[in-house]
């Protein structure tokens, strides 16, 4: 048993290296026949961001392979460092400073200490319910009314996706499932490589084929045929990937299918949330990519209702 | 090492993304002036400085308020060499202003360049106020001393005036290229084009809330 599933972790491992072997190889190769004006610098673009790529999946597989802590930890850090870019905008003020201090120190540490026991019943509710009564009780008590509804929704919403949705990804490790701690470790790698991987894809496509726009005011790069490409091509490799997860081809048709329509909408949320900021990326941490929230802004939609359907159905 | 601990800290806070506008920052005494919005504001410019220079950059600060304690004389003194200067808060009184120019000339002709924020205290909102008139006399005694803008962004959200625990969100230092002293000029137009240089590379204005 144990050994078999090894082989599955082993399998999705080769997966993500060979992906990544095959980007690398056709960066180089852009790289060298490519030699200047506008194409160079998408070229240049898209090798940062692949050289960013491997750094992101070492980190990922290491801190996955250390078991339910090492993926906590991961996401927990992920979490604060999408607050702090989320926190460096929007219409916060001195009076918010503390409010802002509990979310960050208090609330966060809390949520993954609650996924990390697999207190579902609380890990759930904590942000949605307790939060929310907090944020706003303790904004009234700043005594300082201008922008109140403004302000409160802000600290809220950050938590909300910073936090409670990015915390969905390590909770999949608490879910029981047949087969034991592999087969959630398998999930979590299902989600994480389906959802970055359409990303890509979407990028590729519209890239290479994009013509028309979806929602030219929010997000001039998605275009229909990069979202049809992207979603088709992605549900494709995660449906191929059924081996590692607890759902038959089919069923793992169905939620690639789902999680890359939620991952394009949540890159499509953030990018309207980034136009109201007035910025175009939340931050500069990860080459080529923009900031960390610009990378997760899919994943965070994916991964609660990924979650939420997994636990319903086969958990 | 207490310094390089607070440099750390700061960093982690702030995220910080130094970027100089075609200025070259070497050895040579200068003054730095920046808009003022958190206690961390001299750290921010002082850890976005090359290495090498650090020990040479001394910021400029209120004795009245780095005096009063033990901690906040030792932060000032020992830790970051601050030059304390007495903040008169009537500009027409000469001797303490005067007093203050001194121990600034004299910190700049031993070769130790200046961190200086003429707002003279910290904004909350990190709008940049009026300038106080230090920079003015201080340029008039040397002209030739390069003024360095310094435009710090965000810092008011790291660590806003009245709060002790920093936030952590990701702030911005922009050196812009050195503007003229104030030699021939008089003091509201020089300090207004000292102010301008900020508010010319983004700087929000205070005074039109």
């Amino acid at each position: 048993m144990a050994a078999g599933t090894d082989l599955t972790l082993l399998g999705l491992f080769g997966t993500i290296v060979a992906l990544l072997t095959v980007a690398s190889v056709i960066g180089g190769v852009l790289h060298w026949r490519v030699a200047g004006g506008e194409g160079r610098v998408t070229v240049d673009n898209l090798n940062a961001r692949i050289r960013a790529w491997w750094v992101m999946a070492a980190i990922f597989m290491i801190s996955t392979l250390t078991g339910r802590a090492g993926a906590v930890l991961l996401f927990a850090v992920v979490s604060l460092l999408a607050l702090r870019e989320l926190v460096s905008q929007g219409p916060a003020t001195a009076s918010d400073h503390r409010t802002l201090l509990w979310a960050v120190f208090a609330a966060t540490p809390l949520q993954y200490f609650l996924i990390w026991r697999g207190w579902y019943g609380l890990f759930t509710i904590l942000i949605p319910v307790y939060c929310t009564l907090f944020v706003a009780i303790r904004t009234a008590l700043s005594g300082d009314t201008r922008h109140f509804l403004e302000r409160t929704a802000t600290t809220q919403w950050a938590l909300m996706t910073c936090v409670y949705f990015v915390g969905y990804v390590p909770a999949l490790l608490t879910l029981r499932l047949p087969g034991g701690s592999h087969a959630n470790a398998a999930l979590l790698f299902f989600l994480v490589v389906v959802v970055q991987l359409s990303d890509v894809l979407q990028y590729v496509w519209g890239k290479t084929l994009g013509r028309r726009p979806i929602a030219p005011r929010v997000s001039p790069n998605k275009t229909w045929e990069g979202f049809a490409g992207g979603i088709l091509s992605a549900t494709a490799v995660g449906t191929a990937l059924w081996w590692a997860t607890p759902f038959g081809p089919l069923q793992a048709a169905a939620m690639a299918l789902l999680i890359t329509l939620m991952g394009f909408a949540g890159g499509l949320v953030m990018a309207a949330v980034k136009r109201d900021l007035g910025v175009k990326d939340y931050g500069t941490l990860i080459s080529g990519h923009g900031g960390v929230l610009d990378r997760i802004d899919s994943l965070c939609f994916a991964a609660p209702v990924f979650f939420h359907v997994t636990r319903y159905f086969f958990a | 090492m207490i310094a390089e601990t607070i440099r750390g800290v700061c960093r982690l806070m702030t995220a910080r993304a130094g970027q100089r506008d075609e200025v070259r920052l070497d050895a040579a005494p200068r003054v730095y002036f920046a808009n003022h919005a958190s206690h961390l504001d001299f750290v921010v410019i002082w850890s976005a400085l090359p290495p090498a220079l650090r020990s040479r950059v001394r910021p400029v600060a209120g004795r009245d308020y780095w005096d009063r304690s033990r901690v906040r004389r030792f932060l000032s003194q020992r830790v970051f060499h601050a030059v304390l200067i007495e903040r008169a808060d009537a500009d027409r009184r000469l001797s303490p202003a005067r007093a203050s120019i001194g121990a600034m000339t004299a910190a700049l002709d031993r070769g130790h360049s200046l961190i200086v924020f003429p707002e003279g205290t910290r904004s909350i909102d990190g709008a940049i106020g009026p300038f106080r008139s230090g920079l003015y006399y201080l340029s008039r005694v040397r002209p030739d001393i390069d003024l360095v803008p310094v435009l710090l962004e965000n810092t008011h959200r790291v660590l806003p005036k009245g709060q002790a625990i920093p936030l952590p969100a990701r702030c911005r230092v922009r050196f812009g290229r050195p503007i003229a002293g104030a030699a021939g000029e008089d003091k509201r137009t020089f300090l207004t084009r000292a102010r301008g240089a900020l508010l010319a590379m983004g700087g929000c204005d205070g005074r039109r809330h």
